[in-house]
């Protein structure tokens, strides 16, 4: 179990229909990569967020499968259109079968 | 001809200027709050005539990242340490929320440390670690760990903006003076003192980078070469190391006293903790 996790996102309150708006996501984690090893010689234990993924309303915006070789704190900004008030969900999958989850709602304004 | 050599001459300054800084206008806004990143020097520096915050001295890039606070990886450690903060530990039950409603209330606390109280001169670390031990009978954090410059963080952050102000007068007076006397002695292999690089040489390159002024008012800063955030003392280690000197225990009386006399040197600077430096 990773310790520390804490998901962050950042998203406008409000946005204009058919906007596109910028979205910033940040997990606190350690993404131990698997390849390293420790202090004996034995190999430190792949754990890191392998998928990513964000929802608006339910119909899916971005599903991202991750390597080991992203960094400590991964890291996302990408852009959506936002043709409606609603609610982004955000979802992270951990090696280890936990699931971190975050929403933000966005209105129309 | 003298066309020519009046163009290269020209290009010449263009460079050495360039050289100085990143961006001389460059604003530090964070929240669309500016930040005082250059005032005028305390009367008890000698050799210089405007304080500037090490921010001034980083890449576009890396300053960047200290104007957003989502951006500034930093915030990762205030969050955690706000889980800290309502965190129960020790054999009192307490945990920091027990006797501070809210952390505000310390806005303003980091100008004004280290400060002296009954003679003895103490850092903010040492006030954090005396409530853990005295009211909450807990152990003591370490100076550098990450629990403690994540609670470090969280509680300058509340004095973010606020002009740095710390006495050095009174009480306070013959630390001030020690913590002047270490950073103009020279120490180490490389026989170097702070002021070398800090004073003599700022905006001057060392090696690929930018000597700043060696202000503290970021601290505890996130360092991208490190990816955490990193106490003032340990940073007085890693200057004490680069200059082959055996560096001083972190919480020191040495150190104390430094940190004592670098903060004063920062006077007027606005405190950015946590800043974010390469």
């Amino acid at each position: 179990m990773a310790k520390g996790v804490k998901p962050r996102v950042k998203v406008p309150k409000t946005a204009a229909a058919g906007e596109t708006i910028t979205i910033k996501t940040l997990i606190s984690h350690k993404m131990e990569s698997g390849q390293r090893k420790d202090g004996d010689g034995n190999i430190i234990p792949r754990s890191i967020i392998n998928r990513f993924t964000t929802d608006f309303n339910g119909q899916n915006v971005i599903d991202v499968t991750i390597e080991p070789a992203v960094s400590t704190n991964p890291y996302f900004q990408f852009e959506a259109v936002v043709p409606e008030a609603g609610e982004f969900k955000f979802t992270w999958y951990d090696d280890d079968g936990s699931v971190y989850e975050e929403t933000k709602k966005v209105a129309i304004g | 001809m003298k066309t020519k050599i009046i163009i290269t001459s020209i290009a010449a300054i263009a460079v050495s200027a360039g050289s100085l800084m990143a961006d001389e206008d460059a604003q530090l806004v964070i929240d669309d709050e500016a930040m005082t990143i250059q005032a005028d020097a305390p009367a008890h520096m000698e050799n210089v005539d405007e304080v500037l915050s090490g921010w001034i001295f980083r890449s576009r890039e890396t300053q960047a990242l200290q104007m957003d606070d989502f951006d500034n990886p930093a915030f990762i450690f205030v969050d955690q340490a706000l889980d800290l903060w309502d965190k129960v530990d020790g054999t009192e039950g307490k945990s920091c929320s027990s006797c501070h409603e809210d952390v505000a209330e310390f806005a303003g606390l980091r100008t004004k440390m280290p400060r002296v109280e009954d003679g003895n001169l103490v850092t903010m670390e040492e006030l954090v670690n005396e409530c853990r031990t005295d009211r909450m009978g807990a152990e003591p954090w370490k100076w550098s760990k990450g629990n403690m410059t994540a609670m470090t963080a969280l509680i300058g952050l509340q004095s973010r903006g606020m002009p740095m102000n710390v006495a050095i007068d009174g009480d306070a007076a013959p630390y001030w003076e020690k913590g002047k006397e270490l950073y103009y002695t020279r120490v180490g292999q490389l026989d170097m003192s702070c002021s070398n690089c800090h004073e003599d040489n700022y905006g001057n390159m060392i090696r690929a980078d930018h000597l700043s002024q060696g202000q503290i008012n970021g601290f505890p800063t996130y360092r991208l070469k490190n990816a955490k955030l990193n106490s003032m003392h340990g940073r007085f280690k890693g200057c004490m190391k680069n200059i082959r000197a055996t560096p001083y225990k972190e919480g020191s009386p040495e150190f104390k006293a430094l940190e004592l006399y670098l903060a004063s040197r920062g006077t007027g600077l606005a405190v950015e903790t946590p800043s974010v430096r390469n």
